[in-house]
């Protein structure tokens, strides 16, 4: 998603006056060319994370909109007193984004996943975080992204839906993706390749959902409890521990509303069970979360 | 904001002068009407944070506060300048704006970010003085940092970003007592030899011993306002925490501690003679 992502910065910041864009001294072969289109409105701040966020914070004061952009555990979780004061409860147009959410960036290791990076942004004050599902609907989100007043962080990842589902044309938060009256199946962000490669030819009928947005609101969920009404079976997957994730933040909505299915079920990501490292999949195959694993656990649920 | 309207004249400075004692004493009377600490660290920045808003008071220039904590000292300095815009009596109330430390949200004239956390300030400001310089402005940035701040790292990043940046009307102001929560800097977190890390970070110094004086802090400001260089200037103020409180002064322990009625009593009687 990082060449959708940056595409998408090459398309729209030069012709956004109001719009810089600042990097904590990563991004090498995405952002040489806007780089050059944007001149003095692109930044980079070094590798100096907390900096970064203030220094975007007191820009933003003065009415600009400004992108900061680092690999995902380094954009979250070092200035994470920053981007809860100075961009969050000040509400200012602070844009976070992180690459590599999940086990994204693999055999680099624990330090540079991020695994709990949805927990931490989707309670701060003001902010709304953006989970694009696949490279082809990265603009919807930056676009939604750029229309949000306040802090926003876009954590992105990687699948291209091309040959494979349709991708959508307007943002949706939640978004269904094929129907079914077995179970109902709903699945954060790029994590959406591996459960649509599971459901194929597999015969399981299962009713698809993609959720690319937390925090979610009670009106995001009316397809997905009608759904729950015909199926009485959810589960939900998502590359993110299960603290503070998606997971707990259904279930919490459903309850509130009454709408909490006979059946739950949760596939998470785990953290290092082997306490080796290895790439996206093998840590994905570790946490039940590759397609296999995935057809094992709905057939368990139909 | 023109050069000339930063201008700081002989006549201000003795007008200011003539007021240190009843602003020293709205300040004691704020804080013992709250039974509050933070009076150490609010009586010495007083003078800085009166010449700074008193000077820079163009509509863009910005004086942030990064020592959230003498949250006292801002509010009276703006009382005394006729903009705060609410009651002093409001210190510490039950849904009052004037909290400890400078609320959040633009919410107070003239306090562009809430503050408290330390290290947070000097990063802010890089901002703004860089997003002045996109706008065209004329204006000034100032944010007085403590020692705790320059204990924090994210405080160094700032120092190294502006002077990358060149952000030559970004003036940093040390309020340098010596002093941090739980006692000397020096023995806690040495920041000497200060000038000169300051001067290797890329920033154009100044230093004044006398950093709760009026003329001195002027003299050095005047300077900065007139150097024509590209890097940031910082300006390491030497002062006394609790200045013109004998029991007070270079007492860390008057960071936290509210005064007693005989304390407030001997406290007043000293900084009318001040």
């Amino acid at each position: 998603m990082r060449r959708a992502f940056s595409d998408w910065t090459e398309r729209h910041l030069p012709a956004s006056p109001d719009c810089f864009f600042l990097t904590g001294d990563l991004g090498y072969n995405a952002f040489e060319t806007l780089q050059q289109s944007l001149g003095g409105r692109f930044l980079n701040a070094g590798v100096s994370e907390q900096n970064m966020i203030s220094m975007a914070a007191g820009m933003a004061s003065f009415g600009f909109k400004v992108l900061c952009y680092s690999i995902a555990p380094f954009a979250v979780f070092r200035p994470l007193e920053q981007l809860r004061l100075d961009a969050g409860i000040h509400d200012q147009n602070v844009k976070l984004v992180g690459n590599g959410g999940g086990y994204g960036y693999g055999i680099m290791g624990a330090t540079h996943h991020a695994l709990e990076d949805l927990a931490v942004t989707s309670c701060l004050p003001n902010f709304h975080t953006y989970i694009p599902c696949c490279n082809e609907e990265v603009h919807l989100s930056c676009d939604r992204m750029m229309s949000t007043q306040g802090p926003t962080y876009l954590r992105l990842g990687s699948f291209s839906a091309k040959g494979k589902l349709e991708p959508a044309t307007t943002f949706s938060a939640v978004q269904r993706r094929r129907t079914g009256r077995a179970l109902t199946l709903v699945v954060l962000g790029p994590l959406l390749g591996n459960a649509w490669e599971a459901l194929q030819g597999s015969g399981i009928d299962a009713d698809l959902f993609s959720v690319s947005q937390l925090p979610l609101t009670e009106a995001d969920l009316e397809e997905l409890r009608a759904s729950l009404g015909v199926t009485g079976k959810l589960l939900v997957l998502e590359e993110h521990v299960a603290r503070g994730g998606l997971g707990e933040h259904l279930a919490y909505l459903l309850a509130r509303t009454g709408s909490l299915p006979k059946l739950f079920r949760h596939r998470h990501a785990l953290g290092y069970p082997s306490g080796t490292y290895g790439s996206q999949k093998f840590h994905q195959r570790e946490c039940g979360l590759d397609p296999a694993a995935l057809v094992a656990t709905l057939r368990g649920l139909e | 904001m023109t050069a000339l309207q930063h201008e700081i004249r002989d006549s201000d400075i003795a007008r200011l002068e003539g007021r240190r004692a009843s602003l020293r004493e709205k300040l004691l009377n704020l804080y013992k009407r709250a039974s509050a600490g933070h009076i150490g660290s609010s009586l010495s920045c007083l003078e800085i944070l009166m010449l700074c808003h008193s000077v820079f008071r163009g509509e863009h220039d910005r004086v942030i506060l990064s020592k959230g904590h003498a949250a006292g000292a801002l509010y009276c300095v703006l009382d005394e300048l006729g903009v705060l815009g609410r009651p002093l009596s409001d210190f510490y109330a039950e849904g009052t704006l004037l909290s400890a430390h400078p609320p959040c949200k633009t919410r107070l004239p003239r306090v562009p970010f809430g503050t408290g956390s330390l290290g947070h300030g000097l990063s802010l400001g890089v901002g703004m003085a860089l997003a002045q310089r996109h706008l065209k402005h004329e204006a000034w940035t100032v944010v007085v940092v403590s020692e705790g701040d320059l204990n924090e790292g994210s405080t160094w990043e700032a120092l190294l970003s502006a002077a990358q940046l060149k952000l030559n009307r970004l003036i940093t102001i040390v309020d340098a007592n010596g002093l941090q929560g739980l006692g000397s800097s020096k023995d806690i977190l040495d920041l000497e030899p200060l000038r000169a890390k300051v001067d290797s970070f890329g920033h154009e110094s100044f230093e004044t011993a006398e950093g709760n004086s009026y003329a001195a802090l002027a003299k050095e400001l005047r300077r900065i306002l007139a150097s024509p260089g590209e890097k940031p200037k910082t300006l390491i103020a030497r002062t006394t925490k609790g200045a013109g409180v004998d029991y007070m002064e270079n007492q860390f322990q008057w960071h936290y501690l509210p005064m007693s009625d005989e304390q407030f009593a001997s406290a007043v009687e000293q900084v009318r003679k001040t």
